[in-house]
């Protein structure tokens, strides 16, 4: 009995950061509707600013919980200056390059981290006066567990206050509802915005300082933690504190209780609670629907056309180009193009997903690596022939995409983009940790094509062909009923169900479809390089796929072969260096505060019309004589 | 086709008969024990109080939010419990009271839309979807007089002629009954008039039954042939305009003292 | 009191307000009439700095507004009552007052949540219930009273009549004109000539993006061509 108690309360004690964290994301997203990916990033350096303080003044019991104080401040100070240097010039700017730009900040705090505090997991200090035991009905249980107990509410508490007895809290749930409407009431949103970014990066960084005598600081903290807020988040509904709060109590439990019950299988029980809440309740325990109206444009109106003359002319050039690339480049060069259309394969797929069908998933890479680890699976246990495995590659992403999007089209926006993300980190989670199969970090080795593929002439021209027939079926698909279908149910869901499309069917189809052809590109990327590790999967690989779109512009087709171009000079570049990351986040931030149309849409929007790259919509309607003649 | 049966129960039966219709929204009774019939090809105008319950009853008669209770049957068969497409398909249409066309589409391209969802082919995934059905989609839109902008994309167009591009794709699946939520909205008189005047003629050469909510009185006493009045959530008057125009409990809850509509008679 | 003077707006690309020069001054009510889509609530919203303004002058008292944000304007005295209402739905009734509140400025009248409980009784009872049960006549009073609580200079009031029952019409009526009492002036956007009339001292007429039309109400009224062809009735 006491070990069950005890148990429940050690789920109390690890619900109370995972809440601070979670209310944070979810108080800045209601006023901002910013979906901060770096988030996780905040909690992490919450802990390390903890670890740095505690050392300097945290002697006693009342310089721990300064120090801890201290870090949430600093945490602060990071989030005021990342609102005030990227996210204040983005407001107005598509969801997507607000997501871009966060993920950017992950990537440089990354490296900061590195560079501060080294690449060793930290040892958090236990807190002084306070690192006894204390036994409950026979089993023991530390007495920090039973402080933290206490913070999560006190937090819940003052927060409440703050949001319903104050006019700042006012000021912000007005603008969680209507931002613009609070400007003309004579409201300084930039303030309100900034305010609201700080307290909600507060709370991030003191989340992650008040589980350091339980967790310590690692590098890894930071995908860890946003999986489970975004969980948390989704479950509890979006906006809403006190759901945050449910939630995170219900899933530590479920963590808590699920290490005694099915160890290894906790993942699975918190998405299989996840699932059942919003089969149940789609807007989470708490949350309420989105309110519709007055909401900022998604960014991806921009009707595609069919090709224009020139764009046809361009395309067969570069197609002549490539067929013809072997004569005059080298190997090196050779099997850089390749990855080059494999991404561009990858990319359009989720082009496809984000323009056609207004779905910004965050967690693409799922597919891609899910189609590697298909076909790496296949040839390491089936002994199946590379051939097999490689037209199966697509199928094996496609159910994966059918079981991750049946969850996902019940929601929309950025709860959609979130669940995708915290999806592809569970399928991360099991490629990294279900080692007797996929053999863990150390990754699945050995995955050839047959022989007379493994030249490096002819698999190029087998990954030409197929990455090649597959963006032109993508782009076959835009324009045949069923995309227009998707297009529709993008335009306008009230129109589209009232004219009998039957919306989530429509969208989980074009989500196995662009699934399937990233799995191709997965597994032709698994038979390129002959090993597949878990990292393919992982969310730094979903964000590659984002950035290649963003690099190639999200209104243009061609966009992400583009994309893949400069994202695979830009990667090659920067790889040699030790702080890459820093570099690369660094980039990332500069294009998108630069260029917020993208590389390829900055390029369109001043060449485009005058090279006819696209149909001219009135030209491509027959002429009135014609339409004379007709009659 | 069971043709002749349908036309039977048609002669019999009201085109939509609704009964006992209630909804609750957290504790708040936003439509009380609602029933009324539409007659075959009538226009029944639905009028009442911002928040009486208008919209709750349009949403639930399309199948958009479920009703705690009660029965809706379009000509016998009844119609709650089904999802908002499968009534479409039944032939209930519907259009919006702030306009909702595909925007990226052009005008031909969103009738055309209605033609592919209701012969079943938009998980057709190669064969090209830009001109299908295009002849179709002239003929509707032929019947609003959009022809002449079919191939500009939606997002251009004047609102009042989004409303006549609503109405061509509310035709396209040849409905029994089309529900119009203030169809006339935003526009000016003479615009609203026009407008009301085509929907009216249409309706009559094809036999479509049609429900509207509308605050335009001009509009309602102009054409509607009968009246229903909902105030907080349940049916407190139906009649013909005369009758409404007089009833004491429609004018204090909702016509007032009658200062702002009849200018069409001055 | 208030000045535009040939204002040209645009949304994104779109060339919307053409030359638009308009004033209004101390306790007059004007209307800016014109069917839907002429460049009413973009006037309007031009005038809030909440619509980009390439060219042209808008002043307030003495202050130059060009080019302010929304909150700046509004901190100078413009109070902005918009079309489809726009309440705080999830907030009470006294705490969307609360949102509205703006310190009182030299001259313009000084408003408390209670005289405006007076002037509303409907909303007086409903203080404490979440703005998004309100019937939408109410949640129409909620907006012109919370903008009232910034202590406004003059008002532009967006559309109030669009979509609500000819009672709550009415309604809205009484209270522009009580508002008129207090020497508020009120720039009224509208389409329905017959609710401008019963309001109205001046108006401008507005289609595709200039003014077409300015004159006493009493000359729009008499004017049958102007009506005919810009006002379709």
């Amino acid at each position: 009995m006491g070990v069950y108690l005890v148990q429940f309360l050690t789920g109390l004690a690890s619900a109370s950061a995972l809440f601070l964290a979670a209310s944070g994301l979810s108080i800045i997203f209601g006023v901002t509707r910013v979906v901060n990916f770096a988030h996780g990033s905040f909690y992490m350096l919450g802990a390390y600013f903890g670890f740095s303080f505690v050392q300097m003044v945290g002697g006693g019991a009342i310089g721990f919980w300064v120090a801890l104080l201290l870090a949430a401040v600093a945490v602060g100070l990071v989030g005021l200056l990342v609102e005030l240097v990227i996210l204040r010039r983005l407001y107005k700017a598509p969801e997507l390059f607000q997501l871009i730009a966060t993920f950017g900040v992950i990537l440089i705090v990354q490296d900061a981290a590195l560079w501060a505090w080294g690449a060793e997991d930290l040892l958090g200090p236990r807190a002084p006066g306070l690192t006894g035991i204390v036994r409950i009905m026979g089993t023991p249980m530390p007495v920090y567990d039973l402080v933290l107990i206490a913070v999560g509410p006190l937090v819940l508490l003052a927060l409440w206050l703050l949001f319903n007895r104050t006019r700042w809290g006012v000021l912000v749930r007005a603008a969680t509802e209507d931002r613009e409407m609070v400007g003309a009431l004579g409201v300084n949103q930039s303030l309100l915005f900034t305010g609201v970014f700080v307290l909600g990066s507060m709370l991030a960084g003191l989340g992650g300082a008040i589980q350091l005598p339980k967790g310590g600081a690692d590098l890894l903290m930071d995908f860890g933690i946003l999986a489970e807020v975004f969980v948390v988040t989704v479950v509890g509904g979006m906006g809403s504190i006190f759901g945050a709060f449910l939630a995170a109590v219900l899933i530590s439990q479920l963590n808590t209780f699920g290490i005694l019950i099915w160890p290894g299988g906790t993942l699975v029980l918190m998405f299989i609670l996840m699932a059942v809440i919003l089969i149940v309740r789609p807007t989470g325990l708490l949350g309420r629907p989105e309110t519709v109206g007055h909401k900022a444009a998604a960014g991806f109106e921009q009707a595609l056309r069919p090709a224009g003359p020139h764009y046809k002319l361009f395309v067969g050039g570069l197609l002549a180009c490539l067929a013809a690339a072997p004569v005059f480049v080298d190997e090196f060069q050779l099997v850089l193009i390749t990855d080059i259309m494999v991404l561009a394969l990858f990319a359009t797929s989720l082009h496809f997903l984000m323009s056609t069908g207004g779905l910004v998933s965050f967690g693409h890479a799922a597919f891609y690596g899910g189609g590697a680890y298909t076909a790496a699976l296949l040839v390491t246990y089936a002994a199946s022939p590379f051939e097999l495995a490689l037209l199966l590659a697509p199928l094996g992403a496609g159910m994966l995409a059918l079981v991750i999007g049946w969850f996902c089209v019940r929601l929309s926006g950025v709860y959609f983009a979130m669940l995708t993300l915290a999806f592809a980190q569970v399928a991360w989670s099991v490629a990294f940790q279900w080692s007797e199969v996929t053999n863990g970090d150390d990754g699945l080795l050995g995955i050839w094509p047959s022989l007379w593929a493994s030249g490096t002439q002819v698999f190029y021209y087998l990954a030409l062909v197929f990455c090649v027939g597959g963006i032109f079926l993508i782009r076959r698909v835009v324009f045949a009923p069923f995309g227009y279908g998707l297009r529709a149910t993008r335009d306008s869901t009230l129109r589209a169900a009232a004219i009998g499309i039957d919306i989530k069917r429509q969208q989980l189809m074009a989500f196995v479809f662009a699934g399937a052809m990233a799995g191709l590109a997965g597994g032709l990327f698994a038979f390129s390089k002959g090993s597949v590790f878990p990292d393919e999967m992982s969310i730094p690989r979903s964000f590659d796929a984002l950035l290649m779109v963003l690099l190639g512009g999200v209104e243009s087709l061609s966009g992400p072969f583009v994309g893949a171009a400069a994202f695979t000079y830009l990667h090659d570049e920067l790889i040699t260096f030790e702080y890459w990351r820093l570099l690369v986040g660094s980039t990332i931030v500069a294009l998108v505060l630069l260029f917020p149309q993208g590389l390829a849409g900055a390029a369109k929007h001043h060449l485009g019309r005058f090279l006819k790259l696209e149909a001219d919509p009135e030209a491509a309607a027959p002429s009135p004589r014609r339409k004379a003649r007709e009659a | 086709m069971s043709a002749p049966s349908t036309i039977e129960r048609a002669t019999d039966l009201p085109s939509l008969a609704v009964r006992n219709l209630n909804k609750a929204f957290g504790g708040v009774q936003a439509v009380r024990d609602v029933s009324f019939d539409l007659a075959e090809g009538e226009l029944l105008a639905l009028i009442g109080p911002n928040g009486a319950g208008k919209s709750t009853c349009f949403n639930m008669l399309n199948g958009q939010i479920p009703a705690d209770s009660g029965s809706v049957r379009l000509a016998g068969e009844e119609l709650l419990g089904y999802a908002p497409a499968e009534i479409w398909r039944r032939g209930v249409g519907r259009t919006f009271q702030i306009t909702a066309t595909f925007p990226s589409m052009t005008v031909a391209e969103n009738v055309a839309m209605v033609l592919m969802s209701q012969q079943r082919e938009l998980f057709s995934f190669f064969r090209s979807a830009t001109h299908r059905h295009r002849d179709r989609a002239m003929e509707l839109l032929d019947l609003v007089g959009m022809t002449g902008q079919a191939d500009r994309p939606c997002g251009v167009l004047s609102y009042g002629d989004l409303k006549r591009v609503e109405l061509a794709v509310a035709l396209g699946n040849t409905p029994r009954v089309l529900l119009m939520d203030e169809p006339t909205a935003g526009m000016a008189p003479r615009e609203r008039l026009e407008l009301m005047g085509l929907a009216a003629r249409l309706v009559g050469d094809l036999g479509i039954s049609v429900l509207f909510t509308e605050h335009d009185m001009d509009i309602v006493f102009g054409h509607a042939d009968r009246i229903i009045v909902l105030s907080r959530g349940a049916l407190i008057a139906e009649g013909n305009a005369e009758q409404i125009r007089n009833d004491p409990l429609v004018l204090k809850t909702y016509l007032g003292e009658g200062q702002i509509y009849g200018q069409a008679e001055d | 009191m208030l000045s535009v003077e040939k204002i040209h707006s645009y949304y994104g690309q779109a060339h919307i307000l053409s030359d638009v020069s308009l004033a209004l001054a101390p306790g007059e009510i004007v209307v800016l009439i014109g069917r839907n889509g002429a460049g009413k609530s973009t006037t309007i919203k031009s005038i809030m700095g909440m619509v980009k303004v390439t060219e042209g002058q808008i002043r307030f008292g003495g202050d130059d507004l060009m080019g302010e944000p929304p909150h700046r304007i509004a901190q100078r005295g413009i109070g902005y009552v918009p079309e489809e209402r726009r309440v705080f739905t999830r907030l009470t009734v006294l705490e969307n007052l609360e949102a509205g509140r703006q310190p009182a400025r030299g001259g313009a009248p000084h408003w408390q949540a209670e005289d405006l409980f007076a002037l509303f009784p409907n909303l007086a009872e409903a203080r404490h219930r979440l703005a998004g049960t309100l019937s939408g006549g109410e949640q129409q009073m909620l907006t012109i009273a919370r903008t009232l609580m910034g202590n406004p200079g003059c008002i532009l009031l967006d559309e109030p009549s669009e979509g609500l029952a000819p009672v709550v019409v009415e309604q809205i009526i009484e209270v522009i004109k009580q508002i008129k009492t207090q020497g508020l002036p009120i720039l009224l956007s509208e389409q329905n000539l017959y609710f401008a009339s019963l309001v109205s001292d001046r108006a401008y007429v507005i289609e595709t993006g200039r003014i077409r039309f300015s004159g006493t109400m009493q000359e729009l009224q008499e004017n049958a061509e102007i009506r005919r062809q810009y006002l379709a009735v």
